[in-house]
């Protein structure tokens, strides 16, 4: 259980700067191949997990190509490990939480950052002191979300890094494996509440976020 | 000596051309013309936020835009203080740190310390410093975004009918702030309007803005007083703009004896206060023309002078004339019927006497 919190945040934690670039690109970019972009940031969404899990395991898999390139130079082993179940947790988190980026983004009032302009903020300011604080809840809401399928995340997981216990065993994994043993009902029922607990406290933490931030920028 | 405003520039939007050129040596150069008519392209143009295909902006000297030799400032460097229609102000900031938001970027070669203190008095915002856009009403917000606009050391200030969406009471609260900007800093301005009763009170130049041209520019008072310009369709009424001050008043009927340099006129004393200078508006359709001096009128004021301008006949089937007559030493616009010109044998140099039936005092 701890081992599936420590995957959550880092699935959450790693994908959100690329899922910052991505939702920017998306929600103001224009240039060729944006909606082949768009495709494939959503293609985990639409692919059986199983399916991402295997493609997964055949791109980073020890002997997989990109796999291969890590672990002959940083040493970087992902398949099988809490590192890869991390990865995938990520993958199938990623685009839901572009989604959520995206649209705040997009809310964005545009008039506000030629304001900014004006007064002398270049695009990087403008972009850092205007328009990132006013997407802030939806970057919020995105982490959530992320968080939440990463938990959740079985299909990919079990497929790429297997259920190993204590390595890459997450709660859903876990609460899998008790069903499929005689006697294990106490253990998945155990498990099941912790799960809900969890999530209920992240809804939680993300709706006090949420409104913190929004009082603070209460648009007129 | 370079003009204040230098600006020359050619700029396709879909299907409007705007292709507008003028120089302005006022403090306050109103752009005004009807909605849809450019001034805000224009506007644009001279921030930054649209850049033109051809021309060039220059201001006090300094050239900010030449296609010519290839030069493009951007819009943050360019140092061009825009105060919007609405006020635009940011959301997630209170207002003080909106107010401070440009002084922050200012480059720190050219940072003087913020004159915070002096801009809260001069807009009289100091009371709302803690609090956040949002708990703002209209014409407080507006304020405070030209505070945030004064605050970044602005070597010109654009105002894109920063009055127009607020209602009568919240614009009267604004009207003098915009006046002591004009007198008390040193920053030109540029004000977008299409209120004619503005532009009289605040332009010292006028350039009026037409399918994204600029068919006139020159003084307030010449520009609005133009029978030319008046008899163009769709214009507004010409009127006469005359400096005035207090000298006397008439206690027993209410009413304040002002010298101009049309001549002595008598206006409702109001709140006015001896030797108090403002000035005068007066309409061409209150006007009305006599050969000889006329007695047994109700009109107090009449002025005599002679017909310096003339216009062809305009409006719907060639009724109107209008005319610009020299009293004194001022230009008095006036409008009358064809058939009264004709009647008149109204003509350029003719002695005439001008009976002014109303008068409106534009700055109390």
């Amino acid at each position: 259980m701890r081992l599936s919190l420590i995957v959550a945040t880092t699935a959450m934690v790693a994908s959100l700067p690329l899922g910052l670039v991505v939702a920017l690109l998306l929600a103001r970019g224009r240039f060729w191949g944006k909606s082949v972009l768009d495709a494939v940031v959503h293609l985990p969404l639409i692919l059986p997990p199983v399916v991402t899990g295997y493609l997964l395991l055949v791109g980073f898999g020890r002997r997989g190509p990109i796999g291969a390139f890590l672990y002959d130079w940083f040493g970087i082993v992902l398949s099988f490990r809490w590192t890869g179940a991390a990865l995938a947790c990520a993958v199938m988190g990623f685009p839901l939480m572009v989604r959520a980026i995206r649209l705040s983004i997009e809310a964005v009032d545009r008039k506000l950052e030629d304001a900014a302009g004006t007064l002398g903020a270049s695009p990087l300011w403008v972009f850092l002191v205007v328009t990132l604080p006013l997407c802030l809840p939806g970057i919020i809401a995105g982490m959530i979300l992320c968080f939440a399928k990463a938990m959740g995340e079985f299909g990919a997981t079990i497929t790429f890094v297997s259920n190993i216990p204590g390595e890459t065993q997450t709660l859903p994994s876990a609460i899998y494996t008790f069903t499929q043993v005689p006697g294990g009902d106490a253990g998945a029922m155990r498990l099941t509440l912790i799960s809900i607990v969890i999530s209920v406290a992240a809804l939680f933490l993300s709706e006090l976020m949420a409104r913190m931030v929004g009082r603070r920028i209460a648009v007129e | 000596m370079n003009p204040v405003l230098d600006i020359a520039v050619r700029r396709r939007l879909g299907d409007f051309l705007l292709d507008a050129s003028f120089t302005s040596e006022g403090r306050l150069t109103a752009l005004f013309g009807a909605s849809g008519s450019g001034k805000t392209s224009l506007v644009n143009v001279v921030s930054g936020l649209i850049r033109p295909e051809a021309g060039h902006v220059r201001i006090d000297g300094e050239t900010l835009v030449d296609t010519g030799h290839g030069v493009f400032l951007p819009k943050h460097r360019r140092r061009i203080g825009y105060v919007f229609q609405e006020a635009r102000l940011f959301p997630h900031l209170t207002v003080r740190q909106n107010l401070l938001f440009g002084h922050w970027f200012v480059p720190r070669g050219d940072r003087r310390p913020a004159e915070l203190d002096k801009v809260l008095e001069l807009l009289g915002i100091g009371h709302l410093l803690r609090r956040r856009p949002g708990a703002l009403s209209g014409g407080e917000k507006q304020r405070v975004a030209i505070g945030r606009a004064l605050l970044a050391e602005p070597r010109l200030l654009l105002m894109d009918e920063p009055l127009a969406a607020l209602d009568e009471a919240r614009k009267a609260e604004i009207l003098p702030y915009i006046e002591r900007l004009r007198d008390e800093t040193r920053i030109p301005i540029v004000y977008v309007s299409h209120a004619l009763a503005e532009v009289a009170r605040l332009a010292t130049t006028v350039a009026i803005v037409e399918n994204g041209r600029i068919a006139a520019c020159g003084p307030t008072a010449d520009i609005l007083s133009r029978p030319d310009l008046a008899a163009r369709p769709g214009a507004p009424e010409a009127s006469s703009l005359i400096a005035a001050e207090v000298i006397g008043f008439d206690e027993p009927f209410g009413l304040a004896n002002v010298k101009t340099r049309a001549g002595p006129l008598m206006i409702a004393r109001g709140s006015l206060q001896d030797g108090e200078r403002l000035k005068i508006r007066v309409l061409a359709s209150d006007v009305m023309l006599s050969l000889k001096p006329p007695t047994g009128i109700s009109a107090l004021n009449v002025l005599p002078g002679r017909i310096a301008e003339i216009s062809e006949r305009t409006g719907i089937g060639g009724s109107t004339v209008h005319l610009r007559l020299i009293c004194g030493e001022a230009l008095i616009a006036a409008r009358v019927t064809a058939k009264s010109a004709e009647l008149l044998e109204l003509a350029p140099g003719k002695a005439v006497h001008a009976v002014i039936k109303s008068v409106s005092v534009e700055t109390p």
